[in-house]
């Protein structure tokens, strides 16, 4: 285990404190965000700047046999031989087995899927270069494309990437005795299930501007990431530029969901050139490029067995989950992130001691598969809960009851499950019985047994309950074969002379509220009004190192080094406030702005001006000025784990296949919320990506290996008439393992979603012969679904 | 996502506008709301050297209203239909159709000219001027004729004008004081465009009654047979229904392609849907 870095002091909160943790703040960011003041991308405006159009690869696979420049291309088209000697992208695991393949910034050779760059075209704007790349004539030797999963798990398929098959790895995670869970089972249901492959769509998409900086000697990318840092280490590596010459800059991100959360090859082309160029380049994804050609996701094919007692109790599971991650392996991630977070985490929150799990991740002539909302996660749950389900069915009982059996149990805690998971505290089956008397389970009931049958229109109740690893540490990510070892997140808390408190940190704040939770924890140690609060984040220039914002880490993450930096500077504030008020340190406590000791009290401007502009006030020893850095680690390396079970009513409608929803409800712990506000707002949000998961989004590939969603026409993804307002109810069990007790919860309104409506769809259906085991569940695959169980019915 | 280089000019009126049209060298391209042309534009789907824009020329955006009739200036917007700004022929069916277009923004652009211009088979404006038996008004270098709504729409972004004539406006007969009518769209999210869209008019003064189902097919479909069914029947009983769903069996069997079973479902769905909601049942 890592090396426990939270200092216990940093307990859970008894009793909030406005301003502080678990107080509704309004956001600090807002108040730019809502004036239009936001500088995104494609805000910038630095002079001189030219823009970038690429030209892509049309077809899914070829050689390419030669390129045509048109005339006027010198200096404004870029190949890959144009960028100097720069190293191709190997996104690969450390665990044995694992089968790397090259990514090359522009593809020189070989194109392996639709939308992959092979050149940069500039131009005075975006119209101009892609005039130019128009231009641009591409003789490829088409070869056969290799597009759904049953394609790349044929050995007689073309192999991508040299290998002697397209199979990038198998995991096989588990433990314990299935075969005598078989044995002993009453009943042993099996179905296979598949999740669509989807694209992620932030609001704004990708983007990418660099320039040379003459003065600094330093190369300047500006990126729309979640991880500047570890951009610019990688970047340095690849590129040739020592990484202190490198500044890697996020400004306003629109969105990320994990789209930005991987190295792109459009910023290391782009640094790459910009290091050889005397002017600023800019790309700036469009919506189609964002459709076609960035890190798509899910795309999962789960075969799932459950062996249970007659009481539905599970005894075993059995699971293969195939992943088709697309062309490349995308770093850091590898391509086999999917595939084996399915595999590893697919017992769920139950206490199931047997389990034999396969994880395979193959290759093919789509677009690379990468992180998006949940990870592996919105697809185990589907799987898993689809199939709890059908259990249930089975053995006659009421899914949620079937539930609450099977979870672990509090006293349990903290429980190892049989995939090495810590699962830290926390009571899951009371998330069900919440979620259940919210939804309230007889009157839904009631209300099928009159409506259901006498219309097209017929009601289903879905339940989906999951835990969410989040702040995952060290030896998760050692466990998971990385490269980088992500555990850990770092801040500093520094005063400026006046009083005023400014925080840096590595992490990018993309929509997460992170400019004001952060302010929050400072104030609940300092005192300090979150208002006032500046958070600076994103840069490298600006903050110590850190990972950046990804897999619901950051609260916990550097909201315990933000609280432990300022914990620290509160003692040495104490010192000075405790010589200028002539008390003992441990008298003073801080709030409101200053320093207090009883009936006296000194402003917190008299100890920063004491502390920056006046040493000779200073107790003697004391040295000058007030800032602090620290990292944090939490306890745990496989770091905290929050839950909820959803619960939803839908109304399906036989006649045009559609679905609508009248009620969602969640109930769900992340431990200790430092903004129950902001925390609602991520359930929301996340239950509304879940929906488009469950009912509309999809990213269909021809035959040939054409992406047939382009876009907003094709690519459906809800509009706010689709989401309901969630219900939410908070359980909040502190983690023992981290700062405060927070838990990270970014991800989990996603992961349930998908299985709690195709949960209700298929109460809803049940009855007339029908199953549905696929996302999204369009009106195609519901209306033929009831027209084959008729024509079953009518044989 | 941005367009070649092109021309841009403003039509001061439709002189000027068929003037543009009628240099086929020149390659120009009138623009209304621009709804459909700029998205075509800027995807590179289509290239046009010249857009002249016909958004601002009066006599397109007037409207009027006879004892028999309503005339609609090809470039009056689907926002201006929606909040009663021009004369409604069909008890509020126009009004209707007009809201449920895309969002408002692209409502406050589009025009119906456009809509029927372009002919997109799943535009509502097509199936609802095909229900009500509109009239179509294009003037060319031969002066202006007119063509009949079943004349007009041949084929999926294909209609009965030439590339040098402009839609200049659209007749649409007034149904009958006491006629009603129905009209349901299916969309898988609020905004997009119909998979199937029903429009019914039951007019028993005048002893019509007309169905079109739109957007499933190349070009809306008029079904006869389900019009037939419906002509005089006072009220939705179950021997209607049963004898709608013969009806329009019969109706989809003349479609140029088979329908999928899960399409068959849905568009039936939709006519009786619309049929139902003419009929006072919803
Ligand atoms: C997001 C979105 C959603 C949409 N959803 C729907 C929907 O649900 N239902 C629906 O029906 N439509 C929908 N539309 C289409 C919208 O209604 C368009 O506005 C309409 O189809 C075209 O009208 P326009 O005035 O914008 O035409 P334009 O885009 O300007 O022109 C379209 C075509 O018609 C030609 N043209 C235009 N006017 C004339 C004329 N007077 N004479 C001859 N040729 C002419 C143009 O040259 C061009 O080829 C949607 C559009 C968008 C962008």
């Amino acid at each position: 285990m890592a090396a426990p870095s939270a200092p216990p002091a940093l307990a859970a909160i008894e009793a909030p404190r406005p301003g502080c943790i678990g107080d509704r703040v309004l956001r600090n960011e807002d108040a730019r965000f809502l004036a239009g003041h936001g500088e995104y991308l494609a805000d910038l405006d630095i002079p001189g700047t030219r823009e970038i159009a690429f030209l892509r690869s049309p077809v899914a696979h070829a050689r390419i046999r030669s390129i045509d420049m048109p005339p006027g291309a010198e200096g404004r088209v870029f190949l890959l031989k144009d960028l100097g000697d720069i190293h191709p992208v190997r996104a690969v695991l450390t665990t044995p087995g694992f089968r790397g393949s090259d990514y090359p910034a522009l593809a020189a050779d070989t194109v392996r899927f639709v939308g992959e760059p092979i050149a940069i075209c500039l131009g005075a704007t975006r119209a101009a270069a892609e005039d130019l790349a128009q231009e641009i004539v591409v003789d490829f030797d088409e070869l056969p494309p290799v597009v759904e999963i049953e394609q790349a798990l044929d050995p007689a398929s073309p192999s991508l990437h040299g290998w002697p098959d397209n199979i990038c790895f198998v995991s096989t995670p588990g433990g314990g005795e299935v075969d005598a869970a078989a044995k002993a089972a009453a009943v042993t249901v099996t179905r296979e299930f598949r999740m669509a492959r989807q694209c992620v769509v932030s609001l704004e998409g990708r983007g990418v501007l660099a320039y040379w900086d003459r003065r600094l000697q330093e190369l300047v990318v500006y990126s729309s990431t979640q991880q500047p840092h570890v951009i610019r280490t990688v970047l340095a590596k690849l590129i040739g530029v020592p990484e202190h010459q490198l500044r890697v800059v996020a400004p306003d991100v629109g969105g990320g969901f994990g789209v930005k959360n991987n190295l792109q090859q459009e910023e290391v082309a782009i640094a790459a050139l910009a290091r050889r160029l005397k002017f600023p380049i800019r790309w700036v994804e469009d919506r189609r490029e964002h459709l076609i050609a960035s890190p798509q996701a899910r795309e999962h094919r789960v075969r799932l067995t459950a062996h249970a007692d007659a009481r539905g109790k599970i005894l075993g599971l059995e699971a293969e989950a195939v992943v088709n991650a697309g062309a490349y392996s995308i770093w850091p991630w590898s391509a086999a992130m999917e595939a084996n977070m399915v595999a590893g985490i697919l017992t769920g929150p139950y206490a199931i001691d047997a389990y034999k799990g396969r994880g395979v991740t193959v290759v093919s002539n789509k677009a690379p598969l990468g992180p998006y909302r949940g990870v592996g996660r919105p697809s185990a749950c589907f799987t898993l809960e689809r199939l709890v389900d059908e259990i249930a069915a089975k053995v006659g009982r009421e899914p949620h009851e079937l539930r609450i059996d099977n979870m672990v149990r509090p006293e349990q805690m903290p429980y190892r499950t049989v995939t090495g998971k810590l699962f830290d505290s926390g009571d899951y089956a009371e998330s069900v019985r919440q979620v259940a008397a919210m939804i309230d389970v007889p009157a839904v009931r009631a209300r099928q047994a009159r409506q259901n049958g006498t219309g097209p229109r017929r009601i289903g109740l879905g339940f989906a309950s999951y835990t969410e690893q989040t702040a995952h540490g060290t030896d998760e990510w050692i466990a998971r074969g990385l490269t980088e070892v992500f555990g850990y997140e770092t801040a500093t808390v520094r005063f400026t002379p006046d009083g005023k408190l400014i925080i840096e940190a590595a992490i990018q704040n993309h929509g997460q509220g992170l400019e004001t939770t952060l302010a929050q924890v400072a104030a609940q140690e300092l005192g300090v009004d979150p208002a006032d609060v500046v958070v600076r984040h994103g840069d490298t220039a600006v903050s110590p190192y850190g990972m950046g914002t990804f897999a619901s880490r950051s609260m916990v993450m550097a909201g315990g080094a933000v609280g432990r930096a300022s914990r620290q500077l509160g003692e040495k504030v104490k010192r000075i406030a405790a010589h200028l008020l002539q008390v003992k340190p441990a008298d003073v406590t801080l709030a409101n702005n200053c320093a207090v000791a009883g009936a006296r009290s000194v402003p917190l401007k008299s100890v920063t001006d004491a502390a920056f502009l006046h040493p000779e006030n200073l107790p003697a020893g004391e040295d000058p000025c007030l800032d602090e850095t620290t990292t944090f680690q939490p306890l745990s390396g496989t770091g905290a784990f929050a839950y909820a079970t959803h619960a939803v009513v839908v109304e399906v409608d036989t006649g045009t296949g559609l679905v609508e929803i009248l009620d969602y409800a969640v109930a769900h712990d992340c431990g200790t919320m430092v903004n129950p506000m902001i925390v609602e707002g991520q359930v929301q949000g996340g239950v509304a990506q879940g929906i488009g998961n469950a009912l509309l989004e999809e990213s269909p590939y021809d035959s040939g290996g054409q992406p047939l969603a382009s876009t907003f026409a094709d690519y459906l993804v809800p509009g706010a008439p689709e989401v309901p307002t969630v219900r939410i109810a908070h359980l909040e069990t502190p983690s023992p393992f981290t700062a405060y007790g927070i838990k990270g919860m970014g991800e989990g309104g996603a992961i349930a979603a998908p299985a709690a409506i195709l949960n209700a769809v298929n109460d809803a259906l049940r009855p007339l012969g029908v199953e549905l085991n696929e996302t999204p569940i369009t009106p195609k695959r519901i209306l033929t679904a009831l027209h084959d169980a008729r024509t079953e019915r009518a044989r | 996502m941005k367009p070649m280089p092109f021309d841009y000019a403003r039509a001061k009126d439709v002189p000027d506008a068929l003037a543009a049209l009628a240099d086929a060298d020149a390659g120009a391209r009138v623009m209304a709301g621009g709804q459909s042309l700029v998205p075509m534009l800027n995807l590179r789907l289509a290239t046009f050297p010249r857009v002249v824009d016909i958004s601002k020329i009066a006599e397109l955006r007037e409207r009027s209203e006879s004892a028999d009739a309503v005339t609609l200036g090809a470039c009056v917007t689907h926002g201006e239909i929606e909040d009663g700004e021009a004369p409604e022929p069909a008890a509020g069916l126009m009004r209707h159709v007009a809201a449920g277009i895309a969002y408002r923004a692209v409502r406050n652009r589009g025009t119906i000219g456009g809509s029927a211009s372009l002919a997109d088979a799943s535009a509502d404006w097509v199936t609802t001027l095909l229900a009500l038996g509109a009239r179509f008004i294009g003037r060319g270098p031969d002066g202006e004729r007119e063509i009949a709504a079943p004349d007009m729409f041949l084929g999926p972004y294909f209609t009965a004008m030439t590339d040098q004539e402009l839609l200049v406006r659209i007749v649409v007969p007034k149904t009958s004081r006491d006629a009603t009518w129905g009209y349901y769209k299916v969309t898988r999210r609020s905004g997009e465009y119909g998979l199937s869209i029903g429009a019914v008019i039951l007019d028993p003064a005048r002893e019509h009654a007309s169905v079109v189902l739109g957007a499933a097919s190349r070009t809306p479909l008029a079904c006869t047979a389900a019009a037939a069914a419906l002509r005089g029947a006072p009220r939705w009983t179950e021997a209607l229904e049963t004898a709608l769903r013969t009806a329009i069996a019969e109706d989809l069997a003349r479609a140029e392609r088979p329908f999928e079973p899960h399409e068959a479902i849905m568009v039936e769905t939709t006519i009786l849907r619309a049929a139902a909601q003419a009929l006072g049942v919803s």
